[in-house]
């Protein structure tokens, strides 16, 4: 990057040091913290959409549709998250492509699944073997996403489900009395005064969710887990410019920092939301704010 | 958002469907120095094996693409199509065989050595021996009698040596032989060299009989004209075994 780097040989200390850390290696693992902060940034509120899609489900008068909401917390809670980063994934890709591939391909004489091997004309291919590598990472991006959002959807539908059973039956009640729908009771009344309870549930997922990102490998995205340790393992002096030893302890140190700080400024977030959440509750939070401001 | 992504993917994905068929995607590990490796300074995928891959492509005329795939799933990601080939430093073994398919071997049957903190540790029975996972190396380990300590990169196996967990680490000579020179003599290669396997070849999902005749075609161009050897030397330098 700088002028002065060109060789890095000659170079020692915090010269050193500046060009080391500019190499496009590094710039690499700088853009995978952005990745890694766009994932959650995407993820949390379509988790968010499927957790609240489940609870509703599952709350529904309509029996089948209470058993597809109930069926869908109940499956993806009792499996392993490896599980559904490992196989679902490949299922769904697979499922994209096997869809495609009955539209689109001339042949269909010759089985798709062969064995182990899985196999479509390459027109069906998602995406194309010819799109170019921003297509294909923007198609893993998406399946990571998706998965996220289905296996987290699942815990938030469980945390909303509880939450809407723990708004006191006599708001609805009341409001009821008031000649309202249920759908108006439910949009008016329970939504509003359920999130307060869904809070620790919901902050104690994103905190997960946060850490969970290291899983992204496993879907072929190269996050910040698998380019600390990348950049850290020892390079030797033959073939590479920055030779060094096993530097992972200081590369991993810097995730903990970045971790614990991105933990930190959430935990602040979230006590300010549960605070400007609780206003006006018939919550003992509530109750406490109420009191204050008297 | 994600929905307009993807409809705009399939969207830009079928426009350019005539051009499809003839990019080849290429797997390889990308931690495997010097076969497949991350270039230090740019963060792009270099070595032995990009250059040969490369190499051959242009004789067979195909595009090639080479992507980086986690060694433990590199098989599974063929089978399922998300590349075509896999570069990988992968030996041609009977194991491998039965799932997928090998080009003939572009680099000889290369010897394997132990890596030790001194010459004179035991590697027989008892002793603890780091291996990658599910390489031929791992393999012959288990069968030796020794405790075989498995890791997912070849870099950690290296780092179970350093720090005593494990007291010795099998590996191809060619890996490890660069890093027991640049240790100043902290770390040395053992005089136990094994020969294992049908040497390193290009894996292919069984169906594909004419990519693999094509890529045959070229890697004996490449053999009977010398450049292949050259290249070897180049990379592995030169007591590297040769064709």
């Amino acid at each position: 990057m700088f002028e002065f780097c060109a060789d890095p040989s000659q170079l020692s200390g915090l010269t050193w040091l500046s060009c080391y850390l500019t190499t496009g290696t590094h710039f690499n693992f700088y853009w995978s913290f952005l990745t890694v902060l766009m994932l959650l940034a995407v993820t949390a509120p379509v988790a968010l959409a499927f957790g609240f899609g489940g609870a509703m489900a599952a709350r529904s008068p309509l029996l089948p549709v209470s058993w597809i909401g109930k069926g869908y917390i109940a499956a993806v809670r009792g499996v392993p998250d490896i599980v559904y980063f490992l196989f679902f994934v490949i299922a769904l890709d697979q499922g994209i492509e096997w869809t495609k591939h009955l539209f689109v391909c001339e042949d269909l004489s010759q089985p798709v699944w062969n064995g182990t091997e899985f196999r479509v004309c390459p027109e069906a291919k998602v995406p194309l073997a010819a799109s170019s590598a921003i297509w294909h990472s923007a198609y893993a991006f998406a399946t990571a996403v998706f998965t996220f959002a289905l296996v987290f959807g699942a815990f938030a539908a469980n945390v909303l489900y509880g939450a809407m059973q723990a708004v006191p039956r006599a708001q609805l009640e009341t409001a009821e009395a008031y000649g309202m729908t249920p759908r108006q009771v439910f949009r008016r009344v329970l939504v509003p005064q359920m999130w307060v309870f869904a809070l620790p549930g919901l902050s104690n997922l994103w905190l997960i969710l946060i850490k969970a990102t290291p899983l992204l490998f496993l879907l072929g995205i190269q996050d910040i887990v698998y380019w600390a340790r990348e950049l850290g393992s020892a390079k030797t002096s033959g073939n590479n410019p920055y030779p060094h030893g096993d530097w992972r302890v200081f590369y991993f140190l810097a995730l903990l920092v970045f971790y614990l700080a991105f933990t930190r400024v959430s935990e602040v977030f979230l006590a300010r939301l549960t605070r400007r959440l609780s206003h006006g509750q018939a919550t003992l939070g509530g109750e406490q704010l109420r009191k204050a401001g008297a | 958002m994600k929905k307009m992504m993807l409809a705009t993917a399939l969207l830009a994905l079928t426009a350019g469907a005539s051009l499809a068929q003839d990019v080849v995607r290429i797997g390889t590990e990308g931690a495997y120095e010097p076969y497949n490796y991350i270039d230090q300074a740019t963060g792009e995928l270099t070595g032995f094996e990009i250059e040969l891959g490369n190499e051959l492509c242009k004789r067979a005329t195909l595009n090639c693409e080479f992507v980086q795939n986690a060694w433990d799933s590199i098989i599974p990601n063929l089978q399922s199509g998300n590349y075509d080939l896999i570069m990988a430093g992968m030996s041609i073994t009977d194991e491998r065989e039965e799932v997928i398919d090998f080009s003939q071997n572009y680099i000889p049957p290369a010897s394997s050595d132990y890596l030790a903190l001194t010459a004179d540790v035991a590697i027989g029975e008892g002793a603890v021996i780091a291996a990658q996972t599910g390489t031929i190396q791992a393999g012959y380990v288990a069968e030796s009698g020794a405790t075989l300590l498995e890791f997912a990169t070849p870099d950690e196996t290296v780092a179970a040596v350093r720090n005593g967990e494990a007291d010795a680490v099998f590996a191809d000579k060619d890996y490890l032989a660069p890093i027991a020179a640049d240790s100043n003599g902290e770390l040395v290669l053992l005089a136990e060299e094994v020969q294992l396997g049908g040497g390193v070849g290009i894996g292919l999902r069984e169906t594909d009989t004419e990519l693999k005749d094509k890529l045959n075609a070229a890697i004996q161009t490449m053999k009977d004209d010398g450049s292949l050897n050259a290249m070897i030397t180049k990379w592995f330098g030169p007591e590297a075994v040769t064709f």
